[in-house]
């Protein structure tokens, strides 16, 4: 069986397909690894306890099973979103992106861990325990979407989905050694996603290679009635393809690949920028004069839309609840009890950059240096085809190392923000090792290139020859 | 009120669009129905949940808009409004702040600020004696009504007496209403109604402090409360105090005026921009729609009738605030040299008198027939008090009024001799009045028009029946 877990997803459903393996038997080898959590990582939250119903012949995803990040509203079973003050809540719905992919053949395997409700870059903000790296279990495995990423990294999950919202899906992606992928905002429903900031939050694919990503991402994509944001899908997902990047034109913001870059992660990305010209594209430096303030104006718009956003648990309807003599009492009482930390901190800090007096000269502030941002990248795409950076700006640290230091941790996401807050598509793809872990190399394009992006991701994933099964030994 | 002080109104008005669904979710809208049997995701504020605008409310919003002359604006947005409290489920309204769909306007003399669309809140029950959330046993949720698309209307503050506020009011609503967009029902609150309330010296152009006035459910509470609060801002200013802006509920059963505790009223709303719904885009297309929906309001219907059917202000302003009444009036004008006035007349008074709030066409006098009725009154073929028990009959029965008249023999007594003979009994029955009459004392003619009209089962006309009395006694 233990060939099935090394078959990437795309590979087992094709398998399945043609009667060369038993989807009930990849379910039921995912799931064995997944409930016994093989290699003690904390990557679930709730393992499906039987085979579940698989599709009928001919499904796309033919029942390769999927593992979904907590947050993600699944009907009967727990969503949590890594939170104390949702333990044990069972929505009544399903996500519209999740719905899509059991639509196409998907079967339910597990939820992951994650930071709770998706703030953080370590995994360490969960109500549920933090996740271990399967490359070092002594370090992260990034975060917010930590346990989607260790369990596919792990084998424990041919694919999962994650949510990115400053680098959620990305940066956890590059620490553990697979591929990760934003779409454009818009280009997944959010509807049944528990949101951390909901200009920002997006769905997207773990995978173990390029292939599976466009895969998964193709059955999720498309406007959904359910949510007023998203966006027709123009045109469709393709299967990557190319044998070189000739005629592709690179940009490299120098402000997101100068200082505080580590020296071993600047190595491997100055290497496979070499690699690419090789394959025959171009590369130059360019300029995001803007990025270097995206990331405070991420921790103003972020945590101001998490404020409203989070304000509904309240203890009146489902989740947690410490009863108190009066209403007050009630709601400070159950959200005392129910948030950890880092979700106070930064309800505190959007509650305060909302505050009559203060909008102007923050929140009001920062959707300006967006909108600047993101006109950066709009000039830069009429020279470039695609930017690329290195996704985080070191390996995974150790568990704890960053905890006392939430400025340093959120220095995390500080290559992955700028995208964020243009609302534009980028994909982490493995880029070697680093002392024995992995880093990622990054690459983004304007709005709706996902198509383009996964080519050159796919070229060069195939020409860097990455090895993932290490971590799944 | 002392003359000194001019009292300074502003309204801010909820009304409860009548859409399929609500604003947000594709829940149906009741009343009445057994708690929480209409909630979804979306309006219980579930995790994950996501709002979309509907449709119709935004047709709604135009509507209201294109009626009270506002200026739409092409693309408007939604904020969030921030507090807590159980009956608002996401912890914020969404609701417009800054960019309102209607903006600038105007509704007979009084000016509108903005006009625009918001969430209702969910009804809080409370279980106890206080009836409200401090020292209730506990409080209960029904979320039936959470979600419910809501227009806002804001004044400006042009309202100068508690009696022209409920007035204009009532103007609003029959415009409302016959829009077609609301029930504008206040004891059901469909309709709500808040006041601004501030005075100041007579003849000053500075505004006051003001006071908000809140839970006035009916147009009687609404003109009494602000009333009562104009009384209390005058008493408080003459006697050296000053007024504190603040808010009040309005007590219908007392009277009285009591703050809001001010941990209810201190909110920094913190509004953003909401998210997670898109700019509402008016086009073109979508404001002909609602153009092409319009159709005569009160304002200008009463306008038309004064101008064109010259009646008085108060008859035009009667039909006009009820279309029931003025479809009918219309129908019946249609028939011959039917007089506008008197028709108008007997519409608002007799008719109504008899057949109430109900549509008069549902009952069975026919709109022709009343206006033959008041042709044969105009004609004096029948005297008034006739005529009424003409009406009695058409209202039981229906039917033609000539062929009543015929039938019961209504029809008015000329100035021939059955009348003539008529008077001169009455004359000497009563020589007390004789003598009263040929002194001078023309009052002492109510005895003998009396025995007449008795004598006629009130088929005489009273203006013949004086004349022969004068020319009989030579005064
Ligand atoms: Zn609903």
């Amino acid at each position: 069986m233990s060939d099935a877990i090394e078959l990437t997803a795309a590979q087992a459903a094709e398998r399945i397909r043609d009667g060369e393996l038993s989807a009930r038997e990849l379910f039921d080898a995912y799931r064995a690894r997944a409930a016994a959590d093989a290699g003690d990582l904390n990557a679930f939250t709730w393992v499906a306890d039987a085979a579940p119903e698989l599709p009928a012949n001919g499904a796309p995803l033919a029942g390769v099973p999927l593992a979904v990040k907590d947050l993600f509203c699944t009907e009967g079973v727990p969503s949590q979103s890594g939170s104390k003050i949702l333990e044990g809540y069972r929505p009544p719905y399903t996500a519209t992106a999740v719905r899509r992919l059991a639509d196409a053949g998907a079967t339910l395997l597990g939820k992951t861990n994650q930071d709770e409700f998706a703030m953080g870059s370590s995994n360490e903000n969960s109500a549920f325990g933090p996740v271990k790296n399967p490359w070092d279990r002594e370090r992260v495995p990034g975060g917010s979407s930590g346990g989607s990423a260790a369990a596919v990294a792990a084998g424990l999950a041919p694919w999962a989905l994650g949510t990115d919202t400053g680098g959620s899906i990305r940066q956890p992606a590059a620490l553990c050694g697979i591929v990760g992928l934003k779409p454009t905002y818009g280009a997944i429903s959010r509807y049944g996603m528990i949101a951390f900031a909901s200009s920002l939050d997006q769905a997207g694919p773990f995978t173990r290679d390029v292939t599976d990503a466009a895969l998964l991402l193709r059955h999720m994509v498309g406007r959904d009635p359910c949510d007023s944001t998203s966006l027709a899908y123009p045109g469709e997902i393709a299967l990557p393809q190319g044998v070189d990047l000739r005629g592709l034109k690179l940009g490299v913001p120098q402000e997101l690949t100068g200082d505080g870059i580590e020296s071993g992660v600047r190595e491997a990305f100055n290497a496979t920028l070499a690699l690419a010209e090789q394959l025959g594209a171009s590369v130059e430096t360019c300029s995001l004069p803007h990025a270097p303030h995206a990331l405070s104006a991420y921790y103003l718009i972020a945590p101001a839309e998490a404020s409203a956003n989070l304000a509904r648990f309240d203890g009146v309807r489902y989740g947690l609840r410490v009863d108190a003599d009066d209403l007050l009492g009630m709601y400070t009482q159950t959200r005392e009890a129910g948030f950890g930390a880092e979700v106070k901190r930064r309800i505190m800090l959007g509650t305060y950059a909302l505050s009559s007096g203060y909008y102007d000269a923050y929140y009001g502030r920062a959707q300006q240096v967006r909108t600047k941002v993101a006109e950066d990248f709009r000039a830069a795409f009429e020279r470039f085809d695609l930017l690329v950076t290195p996704t985080a700006p070191s390996v995974a640290f150790r568990l704890g190392e960053k905890l006392d230091d939430p400025l340093a941790m959120y220095l995390s996401d500080v290559c992955t923000v700028p995208m964020s807050l243009a609302g534009i598509p980028a994909i982490s793809i493995p880029n070697g090792l680093s002392d024995g872990l992995p880093t990622g190399f990054q690459l983004c394009g304007p709005a709706f290139s996902e198509n383009r992006l996964l080519d050159a991701a796919y070229v060069l994933e195939q020409a860097l020859g990455f090895d993932g099964s290490e971590a799944r030994a | 009120m002392s003359p000194a002080y001019e009292p300074v109104i502003g309204l801010e008005i909820h009304v409860q669009l009548k859409t399929n669904t609500k604003m947000f979710c594709g829940c149906e809208l009741s009343f009445g129905d057994p708690p929480n049997t209409h909630t979804c995701p979306v309006c219980l504020g579930l995790p994950g949940a996501l709002p979309v605008a509907n449709a119709r409310a935004v047709h709604y919003a135009l509507l209201i808009g294109l009626a009270l002359g506002c200026e739409l604006a092409p693309r408007s947005i939604f904020h969030r409004k921030n507090y807590f409290y159980p009956d608002l489920p996401k912890g914020y309204q969404v609701s417009q702040y800054d960019v309102p769909i209607c903006s600038g306007g105007r509704l007979g003399d009084v000016r509108i600020h903005r006009a625009h669309l918001e969430e209702d809140a969910a009804k809080l029950v409370h279980v106890g004696a206080s009836g409200r959330i401090h020292g209730a046993d506990e409080s209960v949720v029904d979320f039936n009504r959470g979600g419910t698309p809501l227009v806002e209307i804001v004044t400006e503050p042009d309202v100068r007496s508690a009696a022209q506020a409920r007035e204009w009011l009532t103007l609003l609503r029959e415009t409302l209403r016959q829009l077609g967009v609301s029930d504008v029902n206040m004891e059901e609150g469909s309709l709500r109604c808040d006041a601004n309330v501030s005075i100041r010296p007579a003849g000053s152009d500075r505004l006051g402090t003001k006071t908000e006035l809140k839970n006035m459910n009916s147009f009687r509470y609404l003109e009494r409360g602000v009333e009562a609060e104009i009384a209390r801002q005058v008493a408080l200013v003459e006697a050296g105090g000053q007024v504190e802006q603040e808010t009040l509920h309005y007590d219908p059963v007392s009277g009285s005026l009591t703050p809001l505790r001010s941990k209810e009223e201190a909110h920094d709303y913190r509004y953003f921009p909401e998210p997670d719904l898109v700019p509402i885009v008016v086009d073109e297309a979508m404001v002909a729609a609602a153009r092409a929906e319009l159709p005569e309001l009160p304002a200008q219907r009463a306008e038309r009738y004064e101008r064109e059917l010259e009646l008085s202000a108060d008859s035009a302003r009667q039909l006009a605030f009820r279309a029931d009444l003025a479809a009918y009036f219309e129908q019946a004008l249609q028939a011959d040299g039917a007089h506008p006035q008197t028709l108008a007349n007997w519409v608002t008074g007799e008719l109504v008198a008899r057949v109430g709030d109900g549509d008069p066409a549902a009952s069975k006098v026919a709109p022709a027939a009343l206006a033959k009725l008041v042709a044969l009154l105009r004609a004096k073929t029948i005297t008034p008090g006739a005529a009424k028990q003409v009406l009695d009959a058409l209202v039981a029965e229906g039917g033609d009024p000539q062929a009543i008249v015929e039938a019961e023999g209504l029809g008015a007594l000329g100035g021939g001799d059955e009348l003539d003979e008529l008077v001169q009994r009455a004359l000497a029955a009563d020589p007390d009045a004789v003598a009263k009459l040929k002194a001078g004392n023309m009052k002492a003619i109510g005895p003998i028009v009396g025995f007449v009209m008795r004598e006629t089962k009130g088929r005489a006309d009273g203006g013949e029946v004086t004349r022969l009395v004068r020319e009989h006694l030579k005064l």
